[in-house]
């Protein structure tokens, strides 16, 4: 896999379930805050890679 | 009859210096190991999995187990990082994987994966010494 995204998606996906399950002990809870995390992750990882999307100015 | 042993009393009777060096020792060595000795099977699973899953990541996207070489500091940090991982890192140096491919395109992924991995064990280990030691 050579994506980008993809691999973007991969490891925030594990680092996200890796968190939750240290935070959390109720699987509810874990796959709740894990959902959250791994959406925040992607979120500003998009987010960070457009606002750098004009440099070099 | 004796009563089942709760996590609870598990935990206490964890909280002895012996046993709490095995559990961190078997948390540093297999991913997850710590936990399932302590009784949290559901969380050894969620670390064992996903911590190898994303070792081999690293090794599969021509990553490098780094060298300690003293005399570059990032390159040493790496790889007290990488060295997060006791057995996976064990094999992967054994079988001669981990050398790493600079000229990939995916390299620095890999590192990373290899990096955060070692890490987040660690954070593992000393989640386990929490619960050894009655704290969660």
């Amino acid at each position: 896999m050579t994506s980008h995204l993809g691999l973007l998606a991969v490891f925030a996906f594990l680092v996200a379930t890796v968190f939750a399950a240290l935070m959390r002990d109720d699987p509810r809870e874990q796959l709740r805050s894990g959902g959250l995390m791994f959406g925040g992750f992607l979120a500003v990882a998009i987010v960070l890679s457009w606002l750098m999307y004009p440099l070099p100015l | 009859m004796p009563s089942k042993i709760t996590t609870a009393e598990t935990a206490r009777a964890s909280a002895e210096p012996g046993v709490l060096a095995l559990v961190c020792v078997a948390a540093w060595l297999v991913p997850g190991a710590g936990h399932l000795y302590l009784g949290r099977r559901q969380k050894a699973i969620v670390f064992f999995v996903a911590l190898l899953t994303m070792f081999g990541f690293g090794l599969l996207l021509e990553g490098r187990i780094f060298p300690f070489e003293l005399s570059e500091p990032l390159v040493a940090l790496a790889a007290i990082a990488d060295l997060g991982l006791g057995l996976p890192w064990l094999v992967a140096r054994l079988a001669g994987t981990g050398a790493g491919t600079v000229t990939a395109v995916t390299h620095e992924y890999g590192n990373t994966f290899l990096i955060v991995a070692g890490l987040l064990n660690f954070l593992v280990i000393l989640d386990a010494f929490d619960v050894a030691m009655g704290r969660k």
